[in-house]
């Protein structure tokens, strides 16, 4: 029998703000020792109170109007209760009845053709904070404590491994390209509803959830053995499926059922009074939809458009700082697909010699137009960007400057260029002799001299048309 | 009787309860959980008073997070034979200009009755609760003793205003305290709350609007019943709240740990049995109770609902009336009893208390009785108070 995959997914999302959800703590990612990024507040003291941190509403609004939700002008924030030490107040606070975003929309690109999720709800909540063992003690680390997250729920709309990756990889792009998160490792986690129906059924199975996974891979060898686990229960009755929460381990590669005791809880979720509702007038709207970085699909169709090519655009939407840069270049005047070429092509080449990442490149939208610019408008060539690239990338040159004291810039008036064009003809009456004889290489030999002359620094194309006009 | 859980300072004037925070005093809401907990961070209402040239005396015993009738059940100052409030005792024999405490489930209004003195609890969010131990977060707030409505004006023009550092602090930096002339106002006496007090309480409300009528104010008794069911929800939406908001009281991180546990789950148990008293573990078991999936609807959110019922209901009779005069509780005294019946007293005479913090209105208890009235009219209350009391002189 054929049967059908019916996944659902829970995906938290560490959102990029300067501070936590409720207090004024930043900078927990850079913290190097345990509770370093902490206060009264997020660290569960008596008569601290949460305060609104607003940027969180924003990125949560912007992620769902990223995936076509309906922003809901009232949100409120309700308590989540459950005893753990990572917990420092016992509850989590999270939203459950007015979350901020609900009812989207996103159309997934794969092998099958194009296929439409819908997102149940988008809310904000709180991260908890970590537990760290050492031998029969265990102690705790707030640094993650209030740290914002969104929640991005689904219907059970995936049919396959794949079309979860597919998502998640656009979730991704999505979020890191709009600055809503960085998405670095861990800072985006998923739960996954699975179940499993003969194909053709519209009855759900019984359905199981696998919590708390971050990387790709172990969520999709998840879903493939979870799967699996469920087709030779219903095929072959190996097992009684339950509905339970299940956990993966990356080692066996196997899921494995939690304890009743972490799974079944009533959390006693009511409202927090301590956080008055949020309502979102249609100014603050419309400041955020103003602010919104135009979406992954536009995005990427302008630069299909502009002549890059697919697998450069998948480079660009997977790095927000390079994809920043592009934007940020283009909007000082550079042609999009030089820029792009530019970017891809020479930084990263500069990069990768000098043992350098994408994170370490600095490398000023204006001073990148500068370059682009002296190059188009002929003021250095080609060669002479690369040079000053190299020195921008290497040594924080700045490229004005670079130019000037390296005698690149020199050579800028076409006068120059031609004065030394003459004096070649001049000197090298021998190889003009060749040239008008039907010699045709050694036209080739009267640019070499040229361009020694020029120190590499003039417009190969001009000074070939010159000789050759100057020959005829 | 021992007021001062910490004495501060010799020439202090001011007295803070134990549920406020004083920077590294030690703040224990009257309860062993928190025992040698001492804040990093002064209260924003103490801290305004600071900078205004206020000293706080000392720390005053309040009963385990203010839940029982006067503060009675304190870990560190249990009391014998007639119950008295720390703060307000303080304040009616002059060692202190005023005192400030958290009105949340009537205790402070009671324990300013018990003692003579004043006490206002302030309309919802014009006073910062930044550095209050909280518990019920929906309907208490930070108020002040005074010996009289000028001196509660006095430090209610210090500590109002808005504040940053809470959620549900109000915008406006400043509220109207002025005390002015009551002629004409008019002030309605509740049949039903009235019939609940004994001879004596109800001769001291009836003495207080004799004195209002010679003054020119109109008195006149009405009937309303919602009392009871504003009660009812008020309990509940306050266990709830409190049940949840000392969850955080767990040994873990401050307070009292148990000495003996095997594992993470004995030590939350071992210290929270011997960390709250009777009358908190009550609590908690019922707002975990009423907020359980299967009573939710039933009880918290039905409670929510009334809430909305008796704001409206309030409305209406603040629409004819510019205060409303009820007794604070049903006696005039109380004698020390046992724990095991603390959450009953408590909730009968919470009966007279409980609107204000349901529907986040101001109350001004004043010679013994209280008056309640719509949001932003304290200075209307400190008036009517104002001219009984200079009476009275
Ligand atoms: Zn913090």
């Amino acid at each position: 029998m054929n049967y059908e995959l019916v996944i659902g997914l829970e995906t938290h999302v560490e959102l990029s703000t300067e501070s936590k959800i409720f207090c004024s703590c930043g900078g927990h990612s850079a913290a190097n020792e345990p509770n370093d990024c902490v206060c009264p507040a997020c660290s569960g003291m008596p008569g601290m109170l949460p305060v609104m941190n607003k940027r969180v509403v924003e990125l949560a609004v912007t992620a769902g109007l990223m995936l076509n939700c309906e922003i809901s002008r009232y949100t409120t924030f309700d308590k989540k209760n459950y005893f753990y030490p990572d917990l420092p107040c016992a509850y989590q606070i999270t939203q459950l009845n007015h979350p901020i975003c609900t009812n989207g929309l996103v159309t997934l690109k794969t092998s099958q053709g194009p296929r439409d999720i819908r997102i149940k709800q988008i809310h904000m909540e709180e991260d908890a904070g970590k537990l760290v063992h050492s031998g029969n003690s265990s102690f705790v680390d707030f640094n993650r404590t209030s740290v914002p997250l969104i929640e991005i729920v689904t219907q059970p709309d995936f049919r396959s491994a794949e079309e979860v990756i597919t998502y998640l990889g656009k979730l991704k792009n999505m979020f890191r390209s709009g600055g809503i998160s960085e998405c670095e490792e861990g800072a985006m986690r998923c739960d996954v509803n699975i179940s499993v129906r003969p194909e053709g059924s519209s009855e759900f199975g019984v359905r199981t959830e696998i919590k708390n996974m971050s990387s790709f891979e172990a969520i999709e060898k998840a879903i493939k053995y979870e799967a699996q686990r469920h087709m030779d229960a219903i095929e072959f009755g190996t097992e009684e499926l339950v509905q339970e929460t299940r956990r993966f381990d990356d080692v066996s590669g196997k899921t494995f059922a939690m304890r009743n005791k972490e799974t079944e809880a009533d959390y006693r979720y009511f409202p927090d009074a301590n956080l008055m509702p949020i309502v979102i007038d249609d100014e603050w709207l419309e400041a955020i939809k103003a602010a919104k970085p135009t979406a992954v699909d536009e995005k990427a169709e302008q630069y299909r458009e502009s002549g890059i090519s697919d697998k450069e655009i998948d480079m660009l939407l997977a790095n927000n700082k390079i994809l920043r840069l592009l934007d940020d270049t283009v909007a000082l005047g550079c042609n999009m697909k030089d820029t792009a070429a530019y970017i891809l092509t020479d930084c990263m080449g500069i990069l990768r010699k000098a043992g350098k990442t994408i994170a370490e490149l600095d490398v000023t939208a204006e001073n990148l137009a500068t370059v682009i610019k002296m190059v188009s408008d002929g003021k250095i060539n080609r060669n002479a960007g690369k040079k000053v690239l190299i020195a921008m990338i290497e040594d924080g040159a700045d490229p004005t400057e670079f130019c000037k004291a390296n005698g690149l810039d020199k050579q800028v008036d076409s006068s120059a260029v031609e004065g030394i064009v003459d004096a070649v003809i001049t000197n090298n009456p021998q190889a003009v002799e060749d040239f008008r004889n039907g010699k045709v290489k050694a036209l080739q030999a009267l640019f070499g001299a040229c361009m020694k002359e020029l120190k590499g620094a003039g417009d190969p194309t001009v000074i070939k048309a010159l000789l050759e006009q100057k020959l005829k | 009787m021992n007021e001062y859980i910490t004495k501060i300072c010799e020439t202090g004037n001011i007295a803070v309860d134990d549920t406020i925070l004083v920077k590294d005093a030690a703040a224990t809401a009257g309860s062993r959980i928190l025992e040698g907990f001492k804040p990093l961070f002064s209260a924003e209402a103490v801290t305004r008073l600071h900078e205004k040239g206020y000293t706080v005396s000392g720390k005053t015993a309040t009963g385990e997070f203010g839940l029982d009738l006067v503060g009675e059940f304190s870990y560190y100052a249990p009391q014998e034979g007639t119950l008295k409030g720390a703060a307000a005792e303080l304040v009616a024999n002059g060692e202190v200009k005023a005192a400030l405490g958290v009105d949340m489930n009537g205790a402070t209004r009671r324990a300013a009755a018990l003692s003579g003195v004043d006490f206002l609890k302030p309309t919802y969010g014009t006073v910062s609760r930044y550095g209050v131990i909280s518990c019920a977060a929906s309907g208490e707030q930070l108020g002040v003793y005074a010996k009289n409505a000028d001196g509660v004006k006095e430090i209610m023009e210090v500590i109002a205003g808005h504040d940053d550092k809470d959620g549900t602090s109000l915008p406006a930096e400043s509220y109207d305290y002025s005390i002015a002339d009551v002629k004409g106002k008019k002030v309605c006496i509740v049949k039903e709350l009235l019939e609940k007090a004994d001879d004596e309480t109800k001769a001291k409300v009836n003495a207080f609007a004799e004195t209002l009528k010679a003054n020119g104010v109109t008195v006149e008794t009405v009937s309303c019943d919602i009392f009871d069911l504003a009660n009812t929800a008020w309990q509940i939406l306050m266990c709830a709240e409190t049940c949840n908001n000392v969850s955080r009281y767990d040994g873990v991180k401050y307070g009292h740990r148990a000495e003996k546990y095997r594992n993470i789950d004995e030590l939350y148990v071992n210290s929270r049995t011997e960390g709250f008293n009777f009358l908190t573990k009550t609590v908690i078991l019922y707002g975990s109770d009423v907020l359980s999936k299967n009573r939710y609807k039933d009880c918290y959110d039905k409670s929510l609902r009334v809430r909305r019922v008796v704001s409206e209901k309030m409305a209406e009779i603040f629409a004819s009336f510019d205060a409303v005069l009820t007794p604070v509780c049903s006696k005039t005294s109380y004698e020390s009893y046992d724990m095991n019946e603390a959450f009953i007293k408590v909730f009968e005479e919470s009966v007279f208390t409980c609107v204000p913090n349901l529907i986040g209105s101001p109350a001004l208890v004043t010679s013994g009785v209280q008056l309640m009235g719509k949001n932003f009219s304290e200075s209307t209350l400190l008036s009517l108070a104002d001219v009984v009391e200079r009476m009275g002189e």
